[in-house]
Protein backbone atom coordinates (compact mmCIF):
# COMPACT_ATOMS: atom_id res chain seq x y z
CA UNK A 1 0.00 0.00 0.00
CA UNK A 2 1.32 3.25 -0.54
CA UNK A 3 -0.18 5.76 2.09
CA UNK A 4 -0.32 9.57 1.12
CA UNK A 5 -1.23 12.02 4.13
CA UNK A 6 -2.77 14.54 1.50
CA UNK A 7 -6.30 15.47 3.36
CA UNK A 8 -8.82 17.00 1.60
CA UNK A 9 -11.99 17.19 3.73
CA UNK A 10 -14.82 19.14 2.14
CA UNK A 11 -16.14 21.81 -0.40
CA UNK A 12 -12.69 23.91 -1.75
CA UNK A 13 -10.38 21.67 -3.11
CA UNK A 14 -7.02 23.44 -3.48
CA UNK A 15 -6.29 24.29 -6.74
CA UNK A 16 -2.92 22.96 -6.84
CA UNK A 17 -4.48 19.52 -5.91
CA UNK A 18 -7.32 19.15 -7.99
CA UNK A 19 -6.18 17.89 -10.94
CA UNK A 20 -9.62 19.58 -12.42
CA UNK A 21 -7.47 22.44 -13.33
CA UNK A 22 -5.16 20.87 -15.45
CA UNK A 23 -7.17 18.97 -17.47
CA UNK A 24 -9.10 22.33 -17.82
CA UNK A 25 -6.31 24.25 -19.02
CA UNK A 26 -5.66 21.34 -21.56
CA UNK A 27 -9.45 20.82 -22.25
CA UNK A 28 -9.70 24.12 -24.22
CA UNK A 29 -7.70 23.46 -26.42
CA UNK A 30 -7.34 19.99 -26.78
CA UNK A 31 -11.08 19.02 -26.49
CA UNK A 32 -12.99 19.42 -29.73
CA UNK A 33 -16.12 21.26 -30.12
CA UNK A 34 -19.26 19.54 -31.22
CA UNK A 35 -22.23 20.51 -32.44
CA UNK A 36 -25.33 19.08 -30.69
CA UNK A 37 -29.10 18.30 -32.41
CA UNK A 38 -31.57 16.57 -30.37
CA UNK A 39 -34.85 15.23 -31.26
CA UNK A 40 -37.58 16.05 -28.66
CA UNK A 41 -40.43 13.98 -28.00
CA UNK A 42 -43.10 15.76 -30.18
CA UNK A 43 -40.44 16.86 -33.06
CA UNK A 44 -39.75 14.90 -36.00
CA UNK A 45 -36.34 16.52 -36.80
CA UNK A 46 -33.19 16.54 -34.96
CA UNK A 47 -32.52 20.49 -33.72
CA UNK A 48 -29.68 22.42 -32.95
CA UNK A 49 -29.23 22.91 -29.05
CA UNK A 50 -25.87 24.60 -28.80
CA UNK A 51 -22.12 22.77 -28.51
CA UNK A 52 -19.98 21.83 -26.25
CA UNK A 53 -16.30 20.46 -25.98
CA UNK A 54 -16.01 16.40 -25.42
CA UNK A 55 -12.45 14.22 -25.88
CA UNK A 56 -14.24 11.91 -28.40
CA UNK A 57 -18.01 11.27 -29.88
CA UNK A 58 -18.97 9.03 -27.26
CA UNK A 59 -18.30 11.41 -24.35
CA UNK A 60 -19.78 14.51 -26.43
CA UNK A 61 -23.63 12.23 -27.12
CA UNK A 62 -22.77 12.08 -22.67
CA UNK A 63 -22.17 15.38 -22.08
CA UNK A 64 -24.88 16.39 -24.10
CA UNK A 65 -27.35 14.12 -22.52
CA UNK A 66 -26.16 16.08 -19.31
CA UNK A 67 -26.36 19.42 -20.58
CA UNK A 68 -29.32 19.67 -23.13
CA UNK A 69 -31.75 16.56 -21.81
CA UNK A 70 -32.21 17.40 -18.12
CA UNK A 71 -35.70 18.60 -18.56
CA UNK A 72 -37.01 15.67 -20.78
CA UNK A 73 -36.41 17.49 -23.87
CA UNK A 74 -35.16 14.82 -25.78
CA UNK A 75 -35.22 10.93 -27.01
CA UNK A 76 -32.52 11.20 -29.27
CA UNK A 77 -29.06 12.97 -29.74
CA UNK A 78 -26.57 13.86 -33.04
CA UNK A 79 -23.36 15.16 -32.36
CA UNK A 80 -20.93 16.31 -35.33
CA UNK A 81 -17.59 17.26 -34.52
CA UNK A 82 -17.80 21.47 -35.22
CA UNK A 83 -14.81 21.55 -37.72
CA UNK A 84 -16.87 18.96 -40.28
CA UNK A 85 -19.45 21.85 -40.48
CA UNK A 86 -19.31 23.94 -43.33
CA UNK A 87 -20.42 27.23 -43.46
CA UNK A 88 -21.78 30.11 -45.72
CA UNK A 89 -19.57 33.51 -45.36
CA UNK A 90 -21.52 36.17 -44.34
CA UNK A 91 -19.81 38.73 -46.51
CA UNK A 92 -21.57 36.98 -49.43
CA UNK A 93 -25.05 37.68 -48.00
CA UNK A 94 -25.35 40.44 -50.72
CA UNK A 95 -25.01 38.04 -53.37
CA UNK A 96 -26.66 35.02 -51.88
CA UNK A 97 -29.67 35.64 -50.40
CA UNK A 98 -30.81 39.60 -51.49
CA UNK A 99 -31.81 38.54 -55.26
CA UNK A 100 -34.47 36.89 -54.07
CA UNK A 101 -35.59 39.14 -52.55
CA UNK A 102 -37.64 41.03 -55.88
CA UNK A 103 -38.93 37.51 -57.00
CA UNK A 104 -42.35 37.26 -55.81
CA UNK A 105 -43.23 34.88 -58.15
CA UNK A 106 -41.53 32.49 -56.61
CA UNK A 107 -44.39 32.32 -53.99
CA UNK A 108 -47.36 30.16 -54.66
CA UNK A 109 -49.35 33.06 -53.29
CA UNK A 110 -48.75 35.15 -56.26
CA UNK A 111 -50.68 33.44 -58.85
CA UNK A 112 -54.14 33.63 -58.97
CA UNK A 113 -55.92 29.94 -58.87
CA UNK A 114 -59.08 29.27 -60.85
CA UNK A 115 -62.00 29.22 -58.76
CA UNK A 116 -62.25 25.25 -60.09
CA UNK A 117 -59.14 23.81 -58.63
CA UNK A 118 -60.05 22.61 -55.01
CA UNK A 119 -57.68 21.15 -52.64
CA UNK A 120 -54.38 23.77 -53.21
CA UNK B 1 -35.18 2.56 15.61
CA UNK B 2 -33.79 -1.28 15.61
CA UNK B 3 -35.88 -3.12 13.44
CA UNK B 4 -33.30 -4.31 10.64
CA UNK B 5 -35.82 -2.85 8.45
CA UNK B 6 -35.25 0.70 9.49
CA UNK B 7 -31.43 0.48 9.45
CA UNK B 8 -31.40 -1.41 6.53
CA UNK B 9 -33.91 1.28 4.92
CA UNK B 10 -31.54 4.12 6.31
CA UNK B 11 -28.09 2.33 5.57
CA UNK B 12 -29.45 2.67 1.97
CA UNK B 13 -30.50 6.31 2.17
CA UNK B 14 -26.83 7.34 4.27
CA UNK B 15 -24.74 5.80 1.00
CA UNK B 16 -26.77 7.93 -1.30
CA UNK B 17 -26.70 11.19 0.85
CA UNK B 18 -22.88 11.16 1.47
CA UNK B 19 -21.76 10.05 -1.70
CA UNK B 20 -24.56 12.66 -3.01
CA UNK B 21 -23.19 15.21 -1.06
CA UNK B 22 -19.65 14.34 -1.81
CA UNK B 23 -20.42 14.78 -5.31
CA UNK B 24 -22.00 17.87 -4.54
CA UNK B 25 -18.60 19.43 -3.02
CA UNK B 26 -17.46 19.22 -6.81
CA UNK B 27 -20.74 21.92 -7.99
CA UNK B 28 -18.82 25.04 -9.65
CA UNK B 29 -15.49 23.33 -9.28
CA UNK B 30 -15.74 20.51 -12.72
CA UNK B 31 -12.75 19.78 -14.46
CA UNK B 32 -15.15 21.29 -17.05
CA UNK B 33 -18.05 22.83 -17.78
CA UNK B 34 -19.65 19.62 -19.18
CA UNK B 35 -18.26 16.95 -16.09
CA UNK B 36 -19.36 19.58 -13.50
CA UNK B 37 -22.77 18.92 -14.88
CA UNK B 38 -22.44 15.96 -15.19
CA UNK B 39 -21.00 15.47 -11.48
CA UNK B 40 -23.76 17.64 -10.21
CA UNK B 41 -26.64 15.23 -11.93
CA UNK B 42 -25.25 12.47 -10.24
CA UNK B 43 -25.37 14.04 -7.07
CA UNK B 44 -29.09 14.88 -7.54
CA UNK B 45 -29.99 11.51 -8.38
CA UNK B 46 -28.18 10.10 -5.40
CA UNK B 47 -29.51 12.64 -3.04
CA UNK B 48 -33.44 12.09 -4.26
CA UNK B 49 -32.59 8.25 -4.13
CA UNK B 50 -31.45 8.97 -0.61
CA UNK B 51 -35.03 11.06 -0.26
CA UNK B 52 -36.81 7.60 -1.30
CA UNK B 53 -35.34 5.68 1.65
CA UNK B 54 -35.29 8.20 3.84
CA UNK B 55 -39.13 9.07 3.83
CA UNK B 56 -39.47 5.24 3.93
CA UNK B 57 -37.97 4.94 6.72
CA UNK B 58 -39.22 7.38 8.23
CA UNK B 59 -42.89 5.95 7.77
CA UNK B 60 -41.76 2.66 9.35
CA UNK B 61 -40.24 4.46 12.85
CA UNK B 62 -43.35 6.35 13.18
CA UNK B 63 -45.18 3.27 12.51
CA UNK B 64 -43.02 1.27 15.11
CA UNK B 65 -43.94 0.24 18.75
CA UNK B 66 -41.49 2.05 20.23
CA UNK B 67 -41.82 5.58 18.16
CA UNK B 68 -39.71 8.59 19.16
CA UNK B 69 -41.68 11.79 20.42
CA UNK B 70 -41.61 14.00 17.60
CA UNK B 71 -42.62 12.45 14.12
CA UNK B 72 -39.13 11.53 12.08
CA UNK B 73 -38.80 13.03 9.03
CA UNK B 74 -36.54 12.99 5.90
CA UNK B 75 -35.65 16.30 7.08
CA UNK B 76 -34.91 14.84 10.60
CA UNK B 77 -33.32 11.72 9.66
CA UNK B 78 -31.03 13.33 7.33
CA UNK B 79 -29.93 16.94 9.39
CA UNK B 80 -30.52 15.60 12.90
CA UNK B 81 -28.88 12.28 13.36
CA UNK B 82 -25.10 12.20 14.99
CA UNK B 83 -22.30 10.51 12.82
CA UNK B 84 -22.48 7.47 15.09
CA UNK B 85 -25.90 6.89 13.75
CA UNK B 86 -25.13 7.38 10.27
CA UNK B 87 -24.92 3.66 8.03
CA UNK B 88 -23.17 4.60 5.08
CA UNK B 89 -20.20 2.68 4.10
CA UNK B 90 -16.67 4.19 4.53
CA UNK B 91 -16.23 4.03 0.98
CA UNK B 92 -18.84 6.91 0.16
CA UNK B 93 -17.45 9.71 3.07
CA UNK B 94 -13.71 9.29 1.46
CA UNK B 95 -12.66 12.95 0.09
CA UNK B 96 -13.04 14.03 -3.32
CA UNK B 97 -8.96 14.03 -3.83
CA UNK B 98 -8.84 14.24 -7.80
CA UNK B 99 -11.11 13.37 -10.40
CA UNK B 100 -9.05 9.95 -11.08
CA UNK B 101 -10.17 9.69 -7.44
CA UNK B 102 -13.43 11.15 -7.69
CA UNK B 103 -14.75 9.35 -10.78
CA UNK B 104 -13.03 5.70 -9.45
CA UNK B 105 -15.23 6.14 -6.11
CA UNK B 106 -18.03 6.56 -8.24
CA UNK B 107 -17.37 3.69 -10.35
CA UNK B 108 -16.65 1.35 -7.26
CA UNK B 109 -19.31 2.42 -5.75
CA UNK B 110 -21.86 2.89 -8.75
CA UNK B 111 -21.28 -0.90 -9.65
CA UNK B 112 -22.19 -1.82 -6.19
CA UNK B 113 -25.33 0.10 -6.53
CA UNK B 114 -26.06 -1.49 -9.56
CA UNK B 115 -25.82 -4.78 -8.66
CA UNK B 116 -27.06 -4.24 -4.73
CA UNK B 117 -30.38 -2.42 -7.05
CA UNK B 118 -30.80 -5.11 -9.72
CA UNK B 119 -31.06 -8.11 -6.27
CA UNK B 120 -33.30 -5.32 -4.48
CA UNK B 121 -36.09 -4.76 -6.69
CA UNK B 122 -36.98 -8.11 -6.45
CA UNK B 123 -37.34 -7.80 -2.71
CA UNK B 124 -40.37 -9.10 -0.56
CA UNK B 125 -41.08 -5.48 0.74
CA UNK B 126 -42.86 -3.49 -2.34
CA UNK B 127 -41.38 -0.47 -1.29
CA UNK B 128 -37.77 -1.05 -1.35
CA UNK B 129 -38.09 -3.02 -4.50
CA UNK B 130 -39.82 0.09 -6.26
CA UNK B 131 -37.36 2.32 -5.11
CA UNK B 132 -34.31 -0.03 -6.35
CA UNK B 133 -36.34 -0.32 -9.73
CA UNK B 134 -36.63 3.21 -10.27
CA UNK B 135 -33.21 4.18 -9.06
CA UNK B 136 -31.68 1.39 -11.28
CA UNK B 137 -32.00 3.15 -14.24
CA UNK B 138 -30.17 6.42 -12.73
CA UNK B 139 -27.36 4.19 -11.36
CA UNK B 140 -27.08 2.66 -14.97
CA UNK B 141 -26.29 5.38 -16.18
CA UNK B 142 -23.73 6.81 -13.90
CA UNK B 143 -21.97 3.25 -13.77
CA UNK B 144 -21.26 3.70 -17.31
CA UNK B 145 -20.07 7.33 -17.46
CA UNK B 146 -17.65 6.37 -14.34
CA UNK B 147 -16.14 3.65 -16.11
CA UNK B 148 -15.52 5.39 -18.76
CA UNK B 149 -13.15 7.96 -16.90
CA UNK B 150 -11.73 4.86 -15.16
CA UNK B 151 -10.31 3.58 -18.89
CA UNK B 152 -10.31 7.12 -20.49
CA UNK B 153 -7.45 8.10 -17.42
CA UNK B 154 -6.33 4.91 -16.78
CA UNK B 155 -5.64 4.43 -20.51
CA UNK B 156 -4.12 7.68 -20.77
CA UNK B 157 -1.29 9.88 -20.80
CA UNK B 158 1.14 9.25 -18.33
CA UNK B 159 0.10 11.16 -15.55
CA UNK B 160 -3.58 10.52 -15.92
CA UNK B 161 -2.31 6.55 -15.47
CA UNK B 162 -0.58 7.58 -12.50
CA UNK B 163 -3.48 9.30 -10.60
CA UNK B 164 -6.11 6.19 -11.10
CA UNK B 165 -3.15 3.71 -9.85
CA UNK B 166 -3.33 6.79 -6.69
CA UNK B 167 -6.46 6.18 -6.38
CA UNK B 168 -6.97 2.97 -6.50
CA UNK B 169 -4.03 2.93 -3.73
CA UNK B 170 -6.62 5.44 -1.72
CA UNK B 171 -9.57 3.86 -2.03
CA UNK B 172 -9.39 0.06 -2.68
CA UNK B 173 -9.42 -0.54 1.35
CA UNK B 174 -12.47 0.95 1.25
CA UNK B 175 -13.95 -1.58 -0.72
CA UNK B 176 -14.15 -5.02 1.43
CA UNK B 177 -16.33 -3.95 3.48
CA UNK B 178 -19.29 -3.31 0.72
CA UNK B 179 -19.39 -7.05 1.21
CA UNK B 180 -19.13 -8.22 5.09
CA UNK B 181 -22.98 -8.70 6.17
CA UNK B 182 -23.99 -6.68 9.12
CA UNK B 183 -26.33 -8.20 11.41
CA UNK B 184 -29.53 -5.95 9.83
CA UNK B 185 -28.51 -6.85 6.55
CA UNK B 186 -28.15 -10.29 7.54
CA UNK B 187 -31.58 -10.64 8.82
CA UNK B 188 -33.45 -8.66 6.00
CA UNK B 189 -31.38 -10.99 3.38
CA UNK B 190 -33.19 -13.98 5.31
CA UNK B 191 -36.44 -12.30 5.34
CA UNK B 192 -35.96 -11.92 1.58
CA UNK B 193 -36.88 -7.89 2.20
CA UNK B 194 -33.08 -6.82 1.46
CA UNK B 195 -30.26 -8.21 -0.74
CA UNK B 196 -27.74 -11.19 -0.05
CA UNK B 197 -24.23 -9.50 -0.36
CA UNK B 198 -22.37 -12.43 -1.09
CA UNK B 199 -24.50 -12.95 -4.61
CA UNK B 200 -23.22 -9.79 -5.93
CA UNK B 201 -20.06 -9.80 -4.49
CA UNK B 202 -18.48 -11.89 -7.46
CA UNK B 203 -20.55 -10.05 -10.13
CA UNK B 204 -19.02 -7.05 -8.64
CA UNK B 205 -15.67 -8.12 -9.03
CA UNK B 206 -15.87 -9.11 -12.78
CA UNK B 207 -17.20 -5.60 -13.32
CA UNK B 208 -14.06 -4.55 -11.56
CA UNK B 209 -11.66 -6.38 -13.21
CA UNK B 210 -13.23 -5.88 -16.89
CA UNK B 211 -12.93 -2.19 -16.35
CA UNK B 212 -9.70 -2.29 -14.59
CA UNK B 213 -8.26 -4.77 -17.78
CA UNK B 214 -9.87 -2.14 -20.68
CA UNK B 215 -7.93 0.61 -18.41
CA UNK B 216 -4.25 -1.11 -18.40
CA UNK B 217 -4.92 -0.94 -14.77
CA UNK B 218 -3.66 -3.87 -12.50
CA UNK B 219 -6.51 -5.87 -9.96
CA UNK B 220 -5.50 -4.89 -6.72
CA UNK B 221 -3.81 -8.31 -4.48
CA UNK B 222 -5.09 -8.63 -1.02
CA UNK B 223 -4.79 -6.10 1.04
CA UNK B 224 -6.11 -5.13 5.34
CA UNK B 225 -9.96 -3.66 4.02
CA UNK B 226 -11.26 -0.89 6.47
CA UNK B 227 -14.95 -1.72 7.90
CA UNK B 228 -17.09 -0.11 10.27
CA UNK B 229 -18.81 2.77 8.64
CA UNK B 230 -22.22 0.15 8.08
CA UNK B 231 -22.21 0.08 12.26
CA UNK B 232 -21.70 3.66 12.46
CA UNK B 233 -17.48 3.86 13.01
CA UNK B 234 -17.05 6.17 10.72
CA UNK B 235 -13.60 7.51 9.38
CA UNK B 236 -12.75 10.81 10.00
CA UNK B 237 -14.28 12.66 7.18
CA UNK B 238 -17.85 12.24 7.83
CA UNK B 239 -17.48 14.33 10.99
CA UNK B 240 -16.82 17.33 8.22
CA UNK B 241 -19.24 16.50 5.47
CA UNK B 242 -21.88 16.57 8.69
CA UNK B 243 -20.75 19.72 10.20
CA UNK B 244 -21.59 21.39 6.66
CA UNK B 245 -24.52 19.09 5.79
CA UNK B 246 -26.51 20.12 9.38
CA UNK B 247 -25.07 22.85 10.05
CA UNK B 248 -28.07 24.99 9.58
CA UNK B 249 -30.72 23.02 11.07
CA UNK B 250 -28.79 22.94 13.83
CA UNK B 251 -27.84 26.51 13.79
CA UNK B 252 -31.44 27.27 13.04
CA UNK B 253 -34.00 24.65 13.86
CA UNK B 254 -36.92 24.04 11.65
CA UNK B 255 -35.79 26.47 9.44
CA UNK B 256 -37.41 25.90 5.59
CA UNK B 257 -36.68 27.36 2.44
Amino acid sequence: MNFRSIKLYYGDIPEDQAGGKIISSDAKTDWPLWEIFIRSKQGLDHKHMGSLHAADAQMAIENARDVYTRRMEGVSIWVVESKYIHASNPDDADSMYEPAEDKVYRHPTFYDLPDEVKHM
Amino acid sequence: MNDPLIQYALHLADNALILGHRNSEWCGHGPVLEQDIAITNISLDLIGQARNFYQYAAKLINGSTNKPINNATEDSLAYLRDNREFKNCLLAEQSNGDWAKTTLRQFLFSSYQFYLYQELSNSRDEQLAAIAEKSLKEVTYHLRWSSEWVIRLGDGTEESHQRMMNAIDELWMYTGELFVATDYELVVAREGTGVDLSVIESKWKEKIKEVFSEATLPYPGKVFMQTGGKEGKHTEHLGYILAELQFMQRAYPNSEW
